[in-house]
């Protein structure tokens, strides 16, 4: 079943006249990976908003089309129903924290207690949430003296405890070392194999490939293409748009190193396909 | 000659926790990363440098400067700092004003600051939105204005920290750029990142912080080698060093264009 339908999408904000948004038609199953790449202002965090719903309800503006998530359409829902379904991890970490919380816990439980759960539950999913993004140890700390992808743990912990059925983070791992950026992806990708829908914009092209079931490319406020990783990194115009493809990607190109006529996009897929070329020019 | 010398510094918050736990180091005119595991105090140990924070113990010189004895606006006109947070640098409504903010500041005259300031702006691709607000901008737009702000102040010292957050393949390559030329220009470049492949392409030396110390210090490709150090302070090589391990080769080369040049016959 269709989890979002996205039709003839278009928006503008407020005072401005260029569509950010411009016609954008998509579908996304339940239980998907999507990853959004572009470049910068192609409208990637404006699409997410649309999603939320927070375009058109909060961000007023020129609006046309339709978002549909689980059947309902959310120009004409409200944002805190929108938000019981749909969670966003923003850009910015720094925005996200609401400033009014005195502790790191107290920030994860504000989210939760606006859906009503008892006590215990909520204790659970708090712990759970901030064990699972390494932050347990400072839960009694103001989250403005986090350090910068400490904040960004903490961003996702909250969203991560709601258990929305579409989780959308918009470049979620942007502060965060190395390892606790593989371990965001697991513990998304953990997420997704539990039916959740997940939507991630990127610029870690490496992990958008190795992660999603199907990549959205946008630019201009238009989806160029919207297809497997493969395929999308396999095109030959990306710089056009503003974007590379992955390290292992750009390698086997500049050997033309192709698995089934397109080029490897992962490390193991690559590694495989490099050995056997080496051995076969050996030869 | 060193530029920075930095002294068994050691540097809490709050007392039952230290953050920095003894670091020496020297810095020359070579490019220089720090990379570490969030948390792990590089953001601190920066702005201990730019003197927004003092030691608890131990001593950093600048140029022969204590950064004890030193006031941060005498301190400012030798060392400029972009911060994480494009939001803690911002304040100002219109883009060209807040970049010839920081120089005037240090007393710089209007004409050479409007100046500095218009050449910071092309050099990050932003001299077509020098009348917008930046709070109208995008997350990656501001952040490239924080950095025009500090480049426009023509200090002998540059700390970027994480300029490479929001930013998509063209901006890192302009960032890339901007980093080149001020090495050019004989300045102290030093930066932040968790983009070990920026890493790469970029700086001649490499420190990794690890829980408030310095586990490793040296040519970023020696650095990349040490895969087990690197572990230890939650990093991961460069991809391209990802793939030479995993192939078992004996080489290990850190950027897509040196495996290319390498294996190309
Ligand atoms: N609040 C706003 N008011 C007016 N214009 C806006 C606003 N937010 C974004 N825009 C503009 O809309 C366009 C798309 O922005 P958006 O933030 O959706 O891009 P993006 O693909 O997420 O970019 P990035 O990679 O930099 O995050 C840009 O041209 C941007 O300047
Ligand atoms: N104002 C503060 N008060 C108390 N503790 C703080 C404060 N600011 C930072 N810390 C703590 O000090 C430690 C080092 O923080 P710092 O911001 O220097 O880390 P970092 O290496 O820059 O991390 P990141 O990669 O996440 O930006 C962290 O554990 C952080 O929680
Ligand atoms: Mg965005
Ligand atoms: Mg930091």
């Amino acid at each position: 079943m269709d989890k979002i339908v996205v039709e003839n999408l278009k928006y503008k904000y407020p005072l401005t006249d260029k569509l950010v948004l411009n016609d954008i038609s998509f579908k996304i199953e339940k239980g998907q990976f999507i990853g959004i790449i572009g470049q910068n202002g192609a409208g990637k965090s404006t699409l997410c908003q649309a999603i939320t719903g927070l375009v058109p309800l909060f961000f007023k503006g020129a609006y046309g089309g339709r978002v549909i998530v689980d059947g309902i359409e959310v120009a004409k829902s409200n944002i805190s129903d929108i938000a019981l379904k749909v969670g966003m991890v923003f850009q910015n970490p720094f925005t996200q924290i609401t400033g009014s919380k005195l502790t790191v816990y107290e920030e994860v439980a504000f989210g939760l207690e606006n859906i009503g759960l008892d006590r215990e539950e909520m204790k659970n999913r708090i712990d759970e949430a901030l064990n699972l993004l390494g932050i347990y140890k400072f839960k009694d700390r103001n989250p403005f003296d986090l350090s910068g992808g400490q904040m960004q743990r903490l961003a996702i912990a909250g969203i991560i405890a709601m258990r929305p059925d579409v989780i959308i983070l918009d470049e979620p791992t942007s502060q965060l070392d190395p390892q606790g950026s593989e371990e965001v992806f697991k513990a998304v990708w953990d997420l997704k194999k539990c039916g959740i829908t997940i939507i991630m914009v990127e610029h870690k092209m490496e992990k958008i490939a190795e992660y999603s079931d199907k990549v959205l490319l946008m630019h201009d406020g238009k989806v160029i293409d919207f297809d497997t990783p493969e395929k999308i990194f396999s095109r030959d115009d990306l710089m056009k748009y503003g974007v590379i493809e992955p390290a292992y990607t750009r390698i086997c190109k500049a050997f033309d190193i192709k698995d089934n006529g397109l080029y490897p996009v992962t490390l193991d897929r690559a590694c495989e396909m490099v050995v056997k070329y080496n051995e076969h020019n050996r030869s | 000659m060193s530029i920075i010398e930095v002294k068994n510094l050691h540097f809490f918050y709050n007392k039952d926790e230290e953050i920095l736990k003894g670091i020496d180091l020297i810095f020359d005119e070579k490019s220089t990363a720090i990379i570490g595991q969030n948390g792990a105090g590089k953001t601190t140990f920066v702005k201990l440098l730019k003197g927004l924070l003092k030691p608890t113990s131990g001593d950093i010189i600048i140029y022969g400067k204590n950064t004890k004895e030193n006031t941060v606006a005498n301190l400012a006109r030798t060392i400029g700092l972009v911060f994480q947070n494009p939001n803690d640098q911002i304040f100002k409504n219109n883009v060209l004003s807040e970049v010839m903010f920081g120089a005037l500041n240090i007393g710089m005259d209007e004409k050479d600051a409007k100046e500095s300031s218009l050449n910071a702006l092309r050099m990050v691709g932003l001299e077509g939105k020098i009348n917008d607000n930046p709070y109208d901008l995008t997350l990656s737009e501001r952040k490239l204005i924080s950095i025009a702000s500090i480049v426009a102040m023509n200090t002998k010292i540059i700390i970027l920290d994480e300029p490479t957050i929001a930013q998509d393949y063209i901006s890192k390559e302009k960032i890339k750029d901007i980093i080149f030329n001020l090495k050019s220009q004989g300045k102290l470049v030093i930066t932040i990142t968790h983009d070990m492949d920026f890493v790469a392409e970029t700086f001649e030396r490499t420190l990794v912080f690890c829980e408030g110390k310095v586990l490793l210090d040296g040519k970023t490709n020696e650095v990349f080698m040490q895969d087990e150090e690197l572990k230890k302070a939650h990093l991961e090589p460069p991809y391209a060093a990802q793939l030479c391990r995993k192939m078992n080769s004996d080489k290990i080369y850190i950027t897509v264009e040196e495996f290319v040049k390498a294996n190309k016959r």
